[in-house]
């Protein structure tokens, strides 16, 4: 999965020569595109399948027979797949920020060469052409490097990719959760694939029932509660899909960022309690 | 089954809780322009099923690129119309991006409305190609509108609204405005300042207003006294009748000749 999303951030250079104006945009949005979908997708099928598995090898009763409780033991699963996770992520940050890096110097290059401030002072110097010309362009090519800068390596980028990494984990505790009462790996996964589209509409549904698209007197009763039961019941996914602004121009604001940080980790701990709910009366 | 009940609680009550918080959340991230897409139906004709989950999914921005290139093709076959439905497209899912705005704008106003004028094969009378031609300055002029809307801040798209009153609607005192709202963005080119003041001392009876933005600007110092700013204030003081006294000391090689 891994090797696909590199694959991916790798082809998104091919998408680049293709594409015509904000090429360092498309770079920046396919790659940051696919970390997000892989992570998701690595996030379910790797965590749904590490109940299944310890019972289908008898390897869980021989944990749970000695002195770890059932919390202890899911817990461990998932600040496991938290961390492979983790290690995923800085995998694929790093061949990003690699090829990111290379584009960049490639565009700096680019854009000294469309502003030659340093050739047009010579030529002022020896009177060829009229004077300005060179701090015109020197303030242009500033300006043009400074945009570039501002627009690739941020902090607001890599906040956005712990937002990436935090939205995994979070679908990744869904997924435990689920898996704790599932029977089948095929549902957990079909479950939280299903929770984890619901959830990038839960806005629309908020926005409906609580009447701010402006339908909400007009909303049969019987659908209003079924709204209301999908706000309730899935997460917000909207809020922690924030990397396609940000590769735009958007900025993070330390505030934001804690403010989902702390619903992310708010989530978290509600999925591991509600799964060890699960786990904990659940005949094995 | 006692467990599936209390997880269950423990699940609404969470539900309950989180509500305010997550509607909290999505308005400061709206405050600060994020998530200001259109999920629309012509989306889903453009993108189609794949597409429009992809989006849902977190390859919006992906997508838009994708879609983007798809609009240079039509382009490249002055397919003026499936253009149109493209950017539309694009602008919906990346209303952040300033390039999509700009360039949709540029390739409507400038472009096909050129396009427009010339098409005497399928449009013979000359009446309807100028209001075909009339027809797509409006449209560039809507999308660099709705830029604005969603990019407040970003001077490029007040500069291409200056540039469209100027060139296309010979609009100057719009185009004067919009060259001042460019002028007052952060990181915008000096130029745009000098042209807001170029452009309003073409325009009859405020010749007055325009020598005294072009006066402002030669005091800031050797770097403003560009040829043009230096031709404009001469051309200005002859208008204005200002007194000999009271005129800008223009350099020997920058004086106009006698009147």
């Amino acid at each position: 999965m891994i090797v696909f999303a590199i694959i991916l951030i790798g082809m998104s250079l091919f998408l680049v020569s293709v594409s015509f104006k904000g090429q360092l945009q498309t770079l920046m949005d396919v790659s940051l595109g696919a970390m997000s979908v892989f992570s998701m997708f690595l996030a379910v099928l790797a965590t749904a399948m590490l109940l299944p598995k310890d019972m289908e090898d008898r390897t869980l009763y021989t944990i749970l027979a000695k002195p770890v409780a059932r919390f202890e033991y899911l817990l461990g699963k998932l600040c496991g797949v938290a961390a492979m996770l983790t290690v995923a992520m800085v995998l694929m940050t790093a061949f990003f920020s690699a090829i990111l890096g290379i584009w960049q110097g490639r565009e700096m290059d680019r854009i000294r060469m469309e502003y030659p401030a340093e050739e047009a002072a010579q030529a002022e110097a020896a009177g060829k052409i009229p004077a300005g010309t060179a701090a015109d362009l020197k303030q242009k090519q500033a300006l043009e490097i400074n945009n570039l800068k501002a627009a690739t390596f941020t902090p607001t980028l890599f906040g956005g990719i712990a937002v990436i990494l935090l939205r995994a984990m979070i679908i990744a505790g869904l997924t435990l959760m689920v898996s704790a009462f599932s029977t089948s790996w095929l549902f957990t996964v079909i479950v939280a694939f299903m929770v984890v589209l619901i959830g990038f509409l839960v806005p629309v549904a908020r926005d409906v029932w609580q009447g701010q698209a402006g339908m909400g007197a007009d909303l049969p009763g019987y659908l209003k509660l079924f709204l209301i039961a999908v706000t309730v019941f899935c997460p917000d996914m909207q809020v922690f899909n924030v990397v396609d602004d940000i590769a735009a121009g958007s900025v993070v604001t330390s505030q934001m960022f804690m403010q989902t940080a702390g619903l992310g980790f708010g989530y978290l701990a509600v999925y591991i309690f509600a799964g060890y709910l699960f786990f904990a009366w659940r005949e094995l | 089954m006692k467990g599936r009940i209390l997880g269950f609680l423990v699940l609404f009550a969470w539900g309950v809780l989180k509500l305010p918080i997550e509607t909290r959340v999505s308005a400061a991230q709206k405050e600060n322009r994020f998530g200001g897409y259109k999920l629309t139906s012509t989306l889903r004709q453009q993108a189609g099923q794949a597409g429009f989950l992809a989006t849902l999914g977190g390859l919006r921005a992906a997508v838009a690129d994708l879609l983007w290139i798809r609009a240079h093709v039509a382009w490249q076959n002055t397919q003026w119309g499936k253009m149109k439905l493209l950017f539309d497209v694009c602008t919906s899912l990346q209303p952040r991006r300033v390039m999509f705005w700009d360039n949709a704008a540029w390739h409507m106003a400038w472009n096909a409305s050129v396009y427009a004028m010339n098409d005497k094969a399928h449009v013979p009378e000359q009446v309807e190609r100028y209001r075909n031609q009339q027809q797509y300055f409006k449209l560039g002029e809507d999308y660099v509108l709705r830029g604005i809307e969603s990019n407040p801040d970003s001077w490029e798209l007040f500069l291409r609204l200056g540039m469209l009153y100027r060139d296309k609607f010979q609009d100057r005192m719009k185009a004067v405005a919009a060259y001042e709202e460019a002028a007052k963005r952060p990181g915008r080119l000096d130029y745009v300042r000098r042209e807001a003041a170029y452009l309003l001392a073409g325009v009859p009876g405020h010749e007055a207003e325009a020598y005294k933005k072009l006066r402002s600007l030669y005091d800031e110092g050797e770097k403003e006294w560009l040829p043009t700013l230096l031709k404009q204030i001469q051309l200005l003081e002859r208008k204005l009748k200002i007194p000999q006294e009271q005129r800008v000391a223009i350099p020997a090689g920058d004086r106009l000749p006698p009147e």
